[in-house]
């Protein structure tokens, strides 16, 4: 099964003919992924690996058909005129690659796919990639080296940073332990679909049989997916590590409103709440395989 | 690692603090009433205000740091002349190694009650939220925990915007009605404005004060911008849009507007340290990604080095950035070693990254060790590249790939700085001659330069086949563009270093790619001058 993106997914590349679209568009399809339309305004009638181009979202929607997922990689300052584009489209799922968008234009992306029942996955993200199906954005970066790095299992993995979300992929693979999806779900303190989000869906993907999550401080991420164990909400093993133990508390005055919430967001914090409702909250980095290869061996 | 140095890594909360004054402005810019004053940067100035404002005044130093009255940092005087006496202390107090240079002078307001107004960021709503309460003056960790039914909170629809009648509701519910809600609901609604105006992360007016002759007035403010907005606003005229609790340094500041003028991928440099000598353990790190970099860090300090400046370039940066980032690094003239380590399973293709290097380190001729962890993409061609064409420079140059863990990669330049013994005579790298047939073009952000007199006598013409974007040709069995000068400069030419490097390892070292880096040199020249002096 997998979670939010496989093979059978229709995907638009919004800002298809720039730098990182047209090198992504290859790798995606190389991969795996039904790349069906790509737009860029002013651009309409041109085509980039024979995947034609629009002028706007809807026309590529009359002319392809129903577009499951948008995949945007235009300049940050532009993202949020994209993303309500595709959601006023009626497209369910977007991706949103860049690094910098401002946090504004963000909550404005939320509110308008509150309204229309639309997700996103990012800002900031490398994307996601469900293995030997398809990949979305750029994990992975060309399509051999994601054939070679992330093997197909019944491993999930949900991760705050794009490189370690690789990295444990890799490290899980290399290590004989196979993958359901890898998310990255963006590095801003505002994202679409935060950890407990794809916990939830990973719980019900009858494939996912265990969870891997890199966590870091701040945001109150990880703490709402103890929330979940707790109430029942996800059952399933979560292998976590957190990033950050070192590090000091950032501004107190930008994290008002958390801190309000009851001090979370602190490295301390996040690992005694996880550990509380019983997930496996691992010290160093090189131990994720070894404890993930154990587990999977205590539920078979 | 010292750990006072971590609160620059955390990315997530990005923003550009303004100073009191500045805030106050806004605020009064948008119908809040606040105290009258002005700043001073001087004694004389503090003299020639209250000389306008009467006496008493209070004095506050501009800095960015919470507790300033516990620091001494706020002053009241009756008399011009306790003023004069008390803002001399003031000016030149250090706070956080920092100097206070600007002191914003008030008339003392009678206050009869104090409350505290604020808007911040929730990150579970993805929203923002106000929040109220009826007590003021500590902060507001401190008064909720104390009067937790004091305090109101509601979330904002980033689209409608706040209400009035919204305002007047939270208001209420701290315990408060008539005429006072009013007006206090209508503070609420006009920082609402200033937040949204401005793309503010976060804002307070912490205390928020009713005087005895009736003003409601902001006495103090805090407001911070969302720094990836601030390019929306260049009416703030914010010099630098990074989380710092101390002023940029000036290689800071050098860092900041390459990052600002290249969109492609991400850079990010920050000074941790300066002041240090040679061989007191400083090294240049160079990281890829929050989360990879925060790890090579700690492996790098494992190994008894201290890092002297924190670099991130990810996001598939362009040759030429990651190069500009190298020629940073390497401007902090007395570390001892340059670290490069990110998460070690890279998406983007590292051999881009490797070119960048390895012109920053010919370009410096480099002199000091060098382990560069390059695991990812095309990683075998990037390690290859960055090895090959640094065997002739007088420093050890090694990469490593994603099965070399970064603690591996960590001992590597252990050893290597112990084993290293600098050459007494280093040269600077030649200067390189005038090309005699200049052939040139612009690119995003330098421009590439062809010596068509090397060219003619080049046997391989390496730089066609190099080129990533294949945007050369041969005429007259000379390279020149295959595209309109224009396309080219838009960005068609990736600036991927690929037709200088190779040029001049297989060809006849025709081409250079000058990519200039604003107020590196005068950095550089500034600080030799005040070094030999």
């Amino acid at each position: 099964m997998a979670i939010l993106i496989d093979e059978a997914k229709r995907v638009l590349v919004q800002g298809i003919t720039g730098r990182e679209g047209r090198v992504r568009t290859r790798l995606m399809m190389d991969y795996g992924t039904r790349v069906v339309a790509g737009v860029t305004p002013g651009r309409g009638g041109e085509e980039v690996f024979g995947v034609p181009i629009f002028d706007s979202v809807e026309e590529a929607w009359e002319k392809v058909g129903e577009i499951d997922v948008s995949v945007i990689f235009v300049p940050a300052p532009m993202v949020k005129n994209a993303a309500l584009e595709a959601i006023d489209t009626g497209i369910k799922l977007l991706v949103l690659i860049p690094d910098r968008v401002p946090i504004y234009d963000v909550m404005e992306i939320m509110r308008k796919a509150k309204e229309k029942g639309a997700r996103f996955v990012g800002p900031n993200t490398l994307g996601l990639l469900s293995p030997g199906k398809a990949v979305l954005g750029m994990m992975g970066g060309r399509a051999e080296s994601a054939r070679q790095w992330f093997k197909a299992g019944n491993v999930g993995v949900s991760s705050r940073s794009g490189g370690m979300t690789s990295s444990l992929a890799y490290y899980l693979s290399k290590n004989g332990i196979g993958l359901s999806t890898i998310v990255h779900v963006g590095g801003d303190a505002i994202v679409g679909l935060p950890h407990p989000e794809i916990m939830k869906m990973f719980e019900s993907d009858a494939e996912t049989k265990a969870v891997v999550m890199f966590g870091e401080i701040g945001t109150s991420q990880e703490e709402q997916v103890a929330d979940l164990i707790e109430r029942g909400k996800f059952t399933k093993p979560l292998i976590a590590y957190i990033g950050g133990k070192v590090a000091k508390e950032g501004t107190r005055f930008s994290h008002a409103g958390a801190i309000i919430e009851g001090g979370r967001g602190t490295y301390e914090g996040k690992v005694k709440r996880l550990q509380e409702v019983g997930a496996y909250v691992v010290d160093s980095f090189q131990d994720v395989p070894e404890v993930t290869a154990k587990i999977l061996h205590s539920i078979k | 690692m010292d750990k006072e140095s971590y609160p620059y890594l955390d990315k997530r909360g990005k923003v550009a603090r303004l100073y009191e004054y500045q805030g106050k402005s806004l605020l009064q810019k948008h119908g809040i009433t606040i105290p009258s004053g002005k700043v001073a940067e001087s004694v004389a100035e503090v003299r020639q205000i209250i000389a306008q404002l009467g006496v008493p005044v209070v004095m506050k130093i501009q800095v960015w740091a919470t507790g300033r009255a516990e620091l001494g940092g706020i002053q009241f005087a009756d008399s011009l002349q306790e003023a004069a006496q008390k803002a001399e202390r003031l000016f030149g107090m250090q706070v956080k190694n920092f100097v206070v240079n600007k002191l914003l002078v008030e008339e003392k307001l009678a206050i009869e009650n104090e409350f505290y107004a604020g808007i911040t960021i929730d990150d579970t709503l993805g929203q923002p939220v106000v929040l109220f309460s009826s007590v003021g003056g500590t902060g507001i960790e401190d008064i909720a925990r104390r009067y937790p039914d004091k305090v109101a909170k509601w979330p904002i629809d980033v689209l409608e915007g706040l209400r009035d009648y919204q305002a007047r509701n939270l208001v209420r519910r701290t315990g408060i009605g008539g005429k006072l809600q009013m007006r206090l609901a209508d503070v609420l609604v006009k920082l609402w404005e200033v937040v949204r105006t401005y793309e503010a992360r976060a804002a307070e007016i912490n205390p928020l004060v009713v005087t005895k002759d009736g003003k409601v007035c902001a006495a103090d403010c805090r407001i911070t911008i969302d720094d990836y907005a601030v390019f929306r606003h260049p009416e703030l005229d914010i010099e630098i849009a990074r989380e710092f609790d101390r002023p940029p340094t000036k290689l800071d500041k050098i860092a900041y507007n390459v990052e600002k003028n290249d969109y492609r991928g991400t850079f990010y440099f920050i000074q941790l340290e300066d002041g240090f000598k040679k061989g007191e353990g400083y090294i240049g790190f160079h990281g890829a990604g929050g989360g990879g970099s925060m790890m090579s860090m700690d492996a790098v300090t494992r190994q008894g080095f201290k890092i002297a400046n924190f670099t991130d370039t990810s996001g598939n940066p362009p040759a030429s950035k990651v190069y500009r980032a190298a020629r940073i690094i390497l401007a902090q003239r007395n570390i001892d070693a340059y670290f490069g380590s990110g998460s070690g399973v890279a998406s983007q293709e590292q051999f881009h990254s490797a070119r960048g290097l390895v012109k920053a380190f010919r370009e410096e001729n480099l002199s000091i060790p060098a382990v560069i962890r390059l695991g990812g993409n095309q990683e075998d061609l990037a390690v290859e590249i960055l090895t090959q064409y640094t065997r002739d420079l007088p420093a050890p140059v090694e990469g490593y790939k994603k099965d070399d863990s970064a603690d591996f990669c960590a001992q590597r330049l252990r050893q290597l700085v112990d084993e290293y013994r600098p050459s007494e005579s280093l040269k600077p790298s030649p200067q390189r001659p005038a090309p005699k047939q200049p052939y040139s073009f612009k690119t995003l952000t330098g421009t590439v330069i062809f010596d068509h007199a090397r060219c003619v006598a080049c046997e391989s013409k390496i730089c066609i086949q190099a080129c990533s974007p294949k945007i050369l040709k041969l005429e007259d069995d000379k390279p020149i563009l295959a595209i309109s000068e224009d396309d080219a400069q838009k960005g068609k030419c990736t600036e991927c270093l690929a037709c200088e490097l190779e040029c001049e390892f297989h060809g006849n070292k025709g081409v250079y790619v000058d990519l200039p880096i604003p107020g590196l040199k005068e950095y550089l020249q500034e600080r030799e001058t005040s070094q030999t002096r």
